[in-house]
């Protein structure tokens, strides 16, 4: 073989090259595996599904331990897009019974919703009926990239108090924004303690990690589950809400606006809080729950709205013991302290009327009767004093941290959404109405009957039937009363006592008792020996229409049990039905029936209609 | 006896067991199934189990070639390829048809596929046509005669539908050249290449997706230096190569500063058809004319006919790129997103780039000591396509990491070596020829292969010798290999 030298050196060209292009691939491998590092997230990405795992969420029982909101399985149809393949389009709908267009329609609506993504789940449908999903099931393996996720829908078991229960709805991108635990598709409360103990009840979800192939079908646990979460589930809670009195307030308040609270005043507890008119929170539960709610949105003397803490309405004569108070702590009155009054208060050329009643009267008569004449008096004495205050604006900022003292002007701060605080007028508010500082307390004379500028929710109102019960002391009333496996939030434990003295509250105690046993609240008394009720009666003057009827009380005297607030939009006189309907809710509480002397009075309260000549334009 | 195994090159034989044994335990890893861990090795039901049949049918072959004697391939050499091409040709009618390709035959319950075996057959008859009395490449009639030998199985192949098989033919040319073939068509090939690649890739800014001059002027950049180093290496005129240097990259940053800076001090206006005219890619053009014209000069100086070629080629180098360019945009679409996607300006993930993507994936996400035996879950759950043949390497990467991947690579380089450095010491023209055939088509499966996990060059379906699960391709370089050892091992009596 002959050998020819310059093409033998070639070899070294050939070899150079092959280890030329070996380096470079050695290179791009040292590119790949050791300095870029976003592809082990993206195989991490690729081969892991994490699947929730929803946590059942906590039940809701009453104060006796009733069963008021139970869990039902329920079943939501989710689409991951990017899985969907070889869709038979025809016979999916006719699964489901939808039309064609429907799903088009349906399909086209998750793909423009915010935040969407073709490898996540997306819901098609939400809580199918258990007809609905027993025929899925069957054909589900026809449709890739659709699965059935188990969910919980709520139950009720007695249709009650939807604005203290609340319900549940899909969370809204915006919640999901502020809080990270939630997702797309993810329940969460909406009104009462559903909202407000969301956290309790929701539960901790968990997570099962799973392989997953390239056609997007799961292959199994992670590590044999070695990684998996279990979910943990809700905190069950009971309310201080008794079932049975609920209901009954409830109906009473069937035909009437208004609302009931009553609150047991040992603890703050809330014992029934009605917002009439009411309606059954089974209608927001599943698929129609959108379509109801819209309803309801429109009905007319609007059902949503819960008058209980939420309807700031003038107090009227209910607001009379709290000026009795002021007058007193602050000396500018005594209980033997006369003020005339001939029919009504009469300064000038100004008056107030006021109703029958013998004339001059001390402070214990004057609650009983419900004497205009004398809280104007006791106001002005309040406020005219320059030897212990300088100026109106000085004693009237006393007078002001009184009212907020006993729980006035501001939320109480109850564990239910949307209190609202009421009003309680402060020196700037004056100095501005009148474009002076040189108003007089006869300027603003309507607000020690309750009227004027004052308002307050009937739940402030209540709380004050407990301060009076306790005499001089309450706690932030509030619907749980205990949370499973955990303790109530601390402000519910902290007793807050008023800046009036409690040998003050007796005098108005006794003007309260005697109210009802020879004053405005008669047929408040109860044919039971040894339950004294004390009482408050209220008329307060509505511009728009009827004055509303208003009730405040508690009972027994000596040993309250139970505080209560009637308020009746354009129900007339305080007695004509806010002193029934207080009264029949506290002998039904007390004694579980109504005496067969007084179930007169119950049918009244049963048939009784205000509704029907209300103005309904007035509320949309 | 004892001098036949001495002679027998066992560090070959090492490496190749080696490969064998890696790839059969990889193919058991690319197709484990992580729900059912228990699954052997050995379930002949699966691609691991019929491995190790494939394997002890290559002993047997291994075996029957050794006992062979070596004049035998020599001999008969033009028999064997003959009957291989018309077994080729047979393929084409009676393939069972997989995919649109026609390429394998059945049998009972085996298929094997021809054209993994028409490269053995091939490179026999080469080093059989070379070992012909007075053969010489540079002899027209006779190179002629070598690109037949090759061009028959590739259009044979290319009729099965195998593109990518028949691409193999190609890798050959590196033994034309080591046989004498000027080394400018080698040259021609990488430039023109580079030409496209550049002028493709920079004609598009990534960030905004518009046209972009950019690539037209870096390659224009490029030729005159691609013209000096023809000077170097072709004309070995140092001193003109030297010059023309100097020249251009004078010009090319004087005339970059000058049309960068120059404008604002222009008067109206000369400064506005400055800018139209005088702009940065209209100066390399004239360059890259320049640098053509220069060499014409030296040929019509000196009358030598090299510096003509050069002279014709740099002008080529120019109309190649606009050619690229007109070319490329007369493209389908679909073609074009083809090549975009290969070049890195347009990300298909779901499309073109879905493959080589999730391979780079699998291998990025190895990390360097890799994610552990049995533990990738790209290629287990189905990402990577063909795991267990084709992206077989990609199971190594993201088990074994930067440090199995790059080992092997490393092994095929110095086995592709060690075949070019048996193939140099042969004593006959037919073994060297034939031993260079081996190396060419070992370096090139291992190039396509691994280069197009990794990104670097186009989705060629060809497998990673001896790792690629399947019998045809085991036995196709086991014979190619083990006919090169047995006459490596015959190369004593040759004397």
């Amino acid at each position: 073989m002959q050998h020819d030298y310059q093409l033998e050196k070639r070899r070294f060209v050939i070899g150079g090259l092959v280890v030329l292009i070996l380096l470079i691939y050695i290179g791009r491998l040292f590119q790949l595996q050791v300095i870029d590092d976003n592809w082990e997230q993206m195989s991490v990405d690729n081969a892991f599904y994490t699947r929730i795992v929803y946590p059942s969420r906590g039940l809701i029982y009453d104060r006796n331990g009733q069963l008021l909101v139970d869990n039902e399985p329920a079943y939501d149809l989710v689409v991951t897009m990017r899985n969907v393949k070889d869709l038979d389009t025809l016979d999916f709908c006719q699964t489901l019974g939808i039309t064609k267009e429907y799903f088009i329609a349906r399909m086209k609506k998750i793909r423009n919703t915010r935040g969407y993504s073709s490898y996540t789940q997306q819901t098609f449908a939400s809580q199918l009926s258990g007809y609905d999903y027993g025929i899925l099931q069957e054909r589900l393996y026809r449709y890739r990239g659709f699965e059935i996720v188990p969910r919980t829908v709520r139950q009720y078991k007695i249709p009650i108090a939807p604005l203290i229960m609340g319900n549940i709805r899909e969370v809204s991108p915006k919640e999901i924004e502020k809080d990270p635990y939630y997702m797309r598709g993810d329940y969460v409360g909406d009104l009462g303690v559903e909202r407000s103990y969301e956290t309790y009840l929701r539960g901790v979800k968990g997570k099962e990690i799973l392989y997953r192939d390239a056609h997007g079908r799961v292959q199994g646990h992670y590590a044999g589950g070695a990684y998996d979460i279990q979910p943990v589930s809700g905190h069950n809670l009971t309310l201080s809400i008794d079932a049975n009195l609920q209901a009954y307030a409830e109906s009473l308040m069937v035909n009437k606006v208004g609302a009931v609270v009553a609150i047991e005043p040992k603890t703050g507890e809330v014992l029934c809080a009605v917002s009439a008119p009411t309606f059954d929170p089974r209608l927001l539960v599943g698929r129609q729950r959108g379509k109801n709610y819209s309803e309801l949105y429109k009905t007319p003397f609007k059902p949503l709205f819960d008058r209980a803490v939420s309807a700031t309405y003038p107090p009227g004569s209910t607001f009379k013991p709290t000026q009795g108070l002021i007058g007193l702590q602050e000396g500018a009155i005594t209980p033997n302290t006369l003020f005339p009054c001939h029919h009504g208060f009469h300064l000038g050329s100004f008056k107030l009327g006021c109703h029958g009643h013998p004339s001059p009267l001390p402070l214990i008569p004057a609650i009983a009767t419900s004497c205009n004449g004398y809280f104007c008096g006791t106001l002005m004495n309040i406020l005219n004093d320059r030897r212990r205050y300088p100026t109106i604006q000085d004693a009237f900022e006393k007078w002001k941290n009184y009212m907020v003292s006993m729980g006035y002007g501001y939320p109480l701060g109850i564990d239910i959404p949307n209190e609202k605080r009421g009003f309680i007028p402060n020196n700037q508010f004056y100095n501005k109405a009148f474009k002076t500082e040189a108003w007089k307390t006869i300027n603003i004379i309507s607000i020690s009957i309750g009227q004027g500028e004052i308002m307050a929710t009937p739940l402030q109102i209540a709380n004050l039937g407990a301060t009076i019960a306790n005499r001089g002391w309450f706690y932030t009333p509030h619907v749980v009363h205990a949370i499973q496996d955990t303790l109530l939030p601390d402000t519910f434990s902290v007793k807050r006592k008023t800046l009036i003295d409690t040998r003050w509250y007796d005098y108005i105690v006794e003007g309260m008792r005697g109210a009802v046993t020879g004053g405005t609240c008669r047929k408040a008394s109860l044919d039971v020996k040894g339950i004294e009720v004390c009482g408050k009666t209220g008329t307060a003057q509505n511009p728009h229409g009827k004055d509303h009827s208003v009730f405040m009380g508690f009972a027994p005297m000596d040993d309250p049990k139970i505080a209560i607030c009637v308020f009746v939009e354009q129900g007339g006189f305080g007695a004509t039905y806010g002193v029934p309907i207080g009264s029949l809710v506290m002998e039904k509480y007390l004694t579980g029936s109504i005496s067969p002397s007084r179930q007169y009075l119950e049918d009244a309260m049963l048939n009784g209609n205000t509704m029907q000549f209300m103005d309904a334009k007035n509320y949309r | 006896m004892s001098n036949y195994f001495k002679s027998f090159d066992w560090v070959t034989l090492v490496m190749y067991l080696i490969l064998v044994f890696a790839g059969w335990l990889t193919i058991h890893a690319a197709s484990y199934n992580l729900e059912d861990p228990d699954i052997s090795i050995f379930d002949f039901s699966r691609p691991s189990g019929k491995q190790i049949v494939w394997i002890a049918l290559s002993v047997f072959l291994v075996v029957l070639i050794l006992v062979t004697d070596s004049k035998f391939f020599i001999t008969y050499a033009p028999v064997i390829y003959t009957l291989m091409m018309i077994l080729l040709l047979a393929t084409i009618f009676i393939g069972t048809n997989i995919n649109g390709s026609h390429s394998w035959i059945k049998i009972g319950a085996f298929s094997i596929q021809p054209a993994e075996f028409g490269k053995f057959s091939t490179a026999l008859m080469l080093a059989w046509l070379f070992n012909t009395y007075n053969f010489k490449l540079t002899r027209p009639s006779n190179f002629l005669r070598a690109v037949l030998i090759i061009i028959v199985p590739v259009i044979l192949i290319i009729l099965q539908r195998e593109t990518g098989s028949a691409l193999v033919y190609f890798s050959l040319v590196l033994l034309f050249y080591r046989q004498g073939m000027s080394g400018i068509i080698l040259w021609l090939g990488f430039s023109m290449v580079l030409i496209f690649v550049l002028g493709i890739r920079y004609s598009i800014d990534i960030a905004t997706g518009d046209p972009s001059l950019f690539g037209q002027e870096l390659v224009l950049s490029i030729i005159p230096f691609l013209v000096v180093l023809m000077f170097v290496f072709y004309l070995e005129d140092y001193y003109s190569a030297f010059k023309l240097g100097i020249i251009s990259a004078a010009v090319l940053i004087a005339g970059g500063l000058i049309i960068r800076y120059l404008p604002p001090y222009l008067p109206e206006p000369y400064a506005g058809l400055f800018v139209k005219y005088a702009t940065y890619r209209n100066m390399a053009l004239l360059l890259s004319i320049y640098s053509a014209l220069y060499t014409l000069w030296h040929y019509l100086l000196s009358r030598y006919l090299p510096y003509l070629w050069v002279a014709l080629i740099g002008l080529f180098f120019i109309g190649w790129l606009f050619l690229c360019h007109a070319a490329f945009n007369k493209l389908e679409d679909h073609q074009r997103t083809r090549i975009e996607v290969l070049l890195g300006i347009k990300q298909d993930l779901k499309g073109a780039g879905y493959n080589v993507n999730q391979a780079k994936i699998a291998i990025g996400s190895g990390g360097f000591l890799g994610k552990g035996y049995l533990q990738g879950t790209q290629t287990k759950l189905s990402y990577v396509p063909e795991q267990e043949t084709d992206f077989i390497f990609c199971t190594v990467g993201e088990e074994k990491g930067f440090l199995g991947s790059s080992l092997l690579v490393l092994l095929y380089m110095a086995l592709i070596l060690r075949l070019i450095w048996l193939a140099e010491r042969q004593r006959t023209v037919f073994a060297q020829i034939y031993g260079y055939c081996v190396a060419s088509i070992f370096a090139f499966h291992v190039f396509i292969n691994v280069g197009m996990v990794i990104g670097l060059v186009p989705v060629i379906g060809i497998p990673l010798p001896f790792f690629s699960y399947g019998g045809s391709g085991l036995w196709s370089f086991t014979i190619l290999l083990f006919i090169f050892l047995k006459l490596d091992m015959s190369r004593i009596d040759s004397y």
